[in-house]
Parts: structure tokens; sequence; C-alpha cells
């Protein structure tokens, strides 16, 4: 069982993300996935969470994710250290999308903004983050299942903008 | 052919109500339900659902506006949630004394005060009386197959009575799953249009319903639907077997006994909570523990016989209540320990309270439990109601 969780603010798409996660593990790779917001209200630019779990058997589990497999940051300003301790593992690991360096071994940054300027001409990072996590969680979902899960939610000129901007954060994850 | 869909309960729910081509939704929306009344009224606009879609201007409206539809022999549907389901409160003992067979989705809430918009089931609990069938689901799936049942549940001409699908706010209403949505035909197949009896509204015979009966007459009638509500018990189970023939998904009739053949220690569960026991009772059984869980699907009509045979053989057992009676214990307590008694069945009962305005009940917090139920010997010795993850002292 993978357990996945997104950080963002309200209307960075970070519950987008879990939900493309959750589509591309369950609908495209045939496996078993839940996407959930943090409950209750929301507000655009309030700090926001989204949740998967993905697992090759059927997910009953209800409770809150507290460990985690994966963290994302949409955004570097919701990040503490504090959140290490969150990690549920060894090759757990957390994923920001920032313009820093890396600053501890179980970091890994991106400046998924930047990339997402240069092929949507928006500062919407889901995607990119999406392949950014899809690199490093090839045990929890295909990078195929994921392209298909972006074409089959959006429109296909969005599609293929989103799915340029995943690819480019999949292969700078994969160099990494 | 059936499809697959990553849906969340509200949708699942939406889907359900499509199918099964209701004539009316009159509804109003209120969160967590929101998503699915918006759905709806999408597949209405967009020509997907031939029906008419009564936009209300408050839950009272909503029921009254069922009622009304329903009293012409619409297949009609609602849905509400917590303070939206208690403002429509006046109207469901009208509804189920006219023997209407409305459906209705409740995304279970909190109610106030405190104002809270989160999970519980205080709110569905405080209509345990209304005449009303209620079901509870455990997932997104269980949501969309229990909607086509209730329709066929309430439109039974053995039942007549409306019916009430709960699932728990946010934890099923917003959580996103795999769900497979069957084909259109094959739903139109299992759930033909509704045929009313003769005892209709119409133009050509007028008559009065919801009529008048003073106490030469009454209590007959409060008997007569309180007798026929217990007929929804078998037929919930014929319709579990004939979806399970034609659709292939069974989810064990009015409850579900998961691990419970040769248990020492049941946990008897509602709506989601089951998922996250199946988890621990897993676990406990690979090392040996024989754990298992009961879960509730009807609560009303009460499974009595059921509930008893599902439980003989166990030392302990634990009910899981996400509500309080103020003033006494868990309500679902109470039923199950007043099952037990008149079948003469002596078992030490415990009370866990947890989940109320959307607080998790975590798998610890279910192993807890069991432990307790494992090292109580006489129901005496302890309190019998406990609380779990609370901040407060107790």
């Amino acid at each position: 069982m993978f357990e996945i969780r997104w950080h963002g603010r309200g209307g960075q798409g970070s519950f987008t993300g879990a939900k493309l996660l959750g589509v591309a593990a369950s609908i495209y790779d045939q496996q078993y996935a839940q996407a959930f917001p943090s409950f209750g209200p929301e507000r655009r630019g309030a700090p926001v969470l989204g949740f998967n779990r993905i697992d090759s058997k059927k997910i009953t589990d209800r409770s809150e994710i507290d460990t985690c497999d994966y963290i994302v940051y949409l955004d570097d300003t919701l990040y503490d250290d504090v959140v290490l301790n969150d990690l549920k593992n060894n090759d757990a690991m957390i994923l920001i999308n920032t313009q820093k360096e890396s600053w501890h071994d179980r970091i890994k940054c991106i400046d998924a903004t930047q990339i997402a300027l240069e092929t949507l001409g928006l500062p919407i990072a889901n995607t990119v983050m999406l392949g950014f996590l899809a690199s490093f969680a090839s045990n929890a979902v295909t990078k195929e299942a994921c392209i298909e899960a972006i074409r089959s939610s959006m429109k296909p000129s969005q599609a293929d903008k989103n799915i340029k901007a995943f690819e480019i954060a999949f292969d700078k994850g994969g160099n990494l | 052919m059936s499809r697959n869909a990553f849906l969340n309960g509200n949708e699942a729910v939406a889907y359900g109500v499509k199918l099964s081509r209701p004539n009316v939704v009159a509804a109003y929306p209120i969160t967590p339900q929101t998503k699915a009344v918006e759905k709806i009224s999408s597949f209405v606009q967009n020509g997907e659902l031939d029906c008419e879609y009564m936009h209300v201007e408050s839950e009272h409206s909503a029921m009254a506006c069922s009622i009304g539809a329903s009293s012409v022999g619409a297949r009609t549907f609602t849905a509400t949630s917590s303070q939206g389901l208690l403002y429509m409160a006046e109207c469901l003992p009208y509804a189920s004394g006219a023997r209407l067979p409305i459906v209705m989705m409740n995304a279970n809430r909190s109610l106030a005060t405190p104002w809270n918009i989160y999970g519980d089931q205080m709110d569905t609990m405080f209509l345990l009386n209304s005449g009303w069938v209620q079901i509870f689901v455990e997932d997104a799936q269980e949501a969309l197959d229990v909607t086509i049942q209730s329709f066929k549940l309430a439109e039974d001409v053995r039942v007549m009575a409306p019916v009430m699908v709960n699932l728990d706010g946010f934890v099923l209403t917003h959580t996103y799953e795999k769900v497979s949505i069957p084909s259109q035909e094959a739903v139109d197949q299992y759930l033909p249009p509704f045929k009313p009896s003769a005892h209709m509204m119409n133009d050509e015979e007028p008559m009065s319903m919801c009529i008048t009966a003073g106490n030469q007459h009454n209590m007959e009638f409060k008997i007569k639907q309180h007798q026929e509500l217990f007929n929804a018990l078998h037929v919930f189970e014929e319709i579990d077997h004939s979806f399970n023939e034609k659709f292939g998904r069974s989810y064990g009739g009015v409850l579900e006994g998961y691990q419970n053949e040769d248990a020492d220690y049941l946990l008897v569960t509602t709506g989601s909570v089951t998922g996250t026991a199946r988890v621990v009772v897993d676990e406990l059984r690979s090392k040996g523990v024989k754990a298992g869980i009961i879960k509730l699907r009807v609560v009303r009509p009460f499974p009595k016989e059921a509930m008893v045979r599902s439980v003989a053989g166990a030392k302990a057992i634990g009910i899981i209540d996400k509500n309080i009676s103020f003033g006494y214990e868990g309500t679902i307590y109470t039923n199950v320990n007043s099952a037990l008694l008149q079948r003469g069945l002596n078992l030490i009962t415990l009370n866990f309270i947890g989940g109320i305005g959307g607080r998790d009940i975590t798998k610890q917090n279910i192993e807890e439990m069991f432990e307790k139920l494992s090292t109580v010997s006489t129901s005496e010795a302890v309190d019998a109601v406990s609380y779990y993850n609370v901040r407060c002292s107790l």
C-alpha cells in the first residue's frame, strides 16, 4: 500500500493532482486507489491537502493518513522540516516545487512553477508535480497511466500541454 | 456493458439515481451532499436524465414536493444532510404514513450546536422513528448499488415505504475510488418503471390522501404501518440476491458478517468505519485473535433475528456508535442489547463511541476496542460506554 499526501494552497490544483493519480492507478493501471481532499470548507489561497492510497488489492481503510511514502508540495512556503517525521520508511521522500536546491537527502526539488509557466502559460504546477512524483513512484503508478489519466480528464488542447509538462518533470526526476 | 469510473460517494449516488430513471428529483443543496444534487441536475440539464428537477427553496419544500410527486405515482428522489434532514423532519412521517416509496440520500453529518459540517451519525439517529427504512453503506460502489436497490425495495408492494440511504459525510461523500457503473440496459431490466397501485392520486378518480384518522382508527393505521415495515427485511434480502445474480455483487442482505462465524470478539459497525475495522480484523486474525465484524446495513427495520444469529457464538460484542443519545448511550447499542435480551442471549456488550463531529476512528482505536473486549469478563465490572480518540478528560 502506497500512501501519498499533497500540500498546496486552494486554487493550485493539489487535489486535482491527487485525483489524476487516483485515476491513473485505478482505471489505467488496473489497481485500486483512493483520492480524498482535506475535509471541510475550502478557500482560495488557504493551505489544503490531498491524499492518495494505492494498492494492488481493494482498499477498505477509511481512517486518516498519517505517515506517507511520498509527500508532495506544490508550494514551498507550506513546507516545514517537522514533516520529515511523517515519512513512513527509508525509501519515503518529499517532493517540493521550489527554486531552492535540496537541503536534505530525503527531499527532491524541482522548479515546477517555471515548467508550468513555460508549457502551460499558467503557474499551475499539479501535472508537473505528478510527473516528478511518477518518476520516483514507479512501483505505485506507471508513466503511461498518468498520461492517459491527464488525457481523459481534460480538453485535448489542455491535455497536450499538460502531458508535455508532465513529461519534462518525469525526465528531470529520472535524471536526479 | 458496465464501465469503471473514479467517483466519489456523491457522484456514485448520482449515477445510481440516473440509472434508476426517476421522474422527479426535488432537492436543496447542503454540505457534504451538494455534489450529488449538482451532478443529478447536470444530468437533467444535458439531457442524460429525462426527469423533472425541482429547485426548491428549502429541505422542507424538497420533502413536500417529493410527497406530492410520489402521490401521483412518480418515481421520486431527494437528498439532504444534517440540519437539512431535521428541517424536513416534519414531512418524513407524512411520507411514510402515506406509504410513499420516496428514496432519499442522506450524507451523515454532525448537528449544531456547536456548528460543524463534518461527518457523524447524529442526524439520522434523530429520525429512526420516522417510519423510513434506513440503510447504511460502506463505500462508493455500495452507495451506487444500494441507490438502485432502494427504489426496488421502496416500491415493492409488500413494503411501500420510503427509504433513506446513509453515507458518512466526507469520508464517503468526498472520497474518490474505482466504481463499476452498470449499463442502463441492465438496470432497466432489473428495475422496470414504477407501476403505481390503484391507491394513487389522479384526475379521473379523485381521492383524499394523507388523511385524518381519529382515535377510532389511528392506532390501527400505525400498527399496520409498523408491521409491514418489517417486510423490508426479507425483501431486502431477496433484492441483494437478485442484484447479485444480475450484477455479480452481494452485500450480505440486512447485515454482513466478516470473520464472524468462529469469532470470540465481534464489533458491530455501520457505514465507512466497517472498512477500517476489516483491516484491523485481518491483522488480528494473522496473530491468532478470533476477531470479527457484524456490519449492520439496515438499522430500520431492525434485523433482530439476523443479529442474534450472527453473534450467537461470541464471548463479547462491541457496538460502535457514531452518535450519542444524550443522557443515555449510543443508539445502536440500545437497539442491539434489546435484540439480544429478547432472545435470551446474555452476552457481554460494550459501547464504543467515536467519530463524533468528524473525529477520526483510527486503526489503533479499533485495536483498543478489541483489546477491551478480550480482557473484560463481565459487563458489570466496567463502564459499558467508552469514548475513542478523545482529547478531554473523561
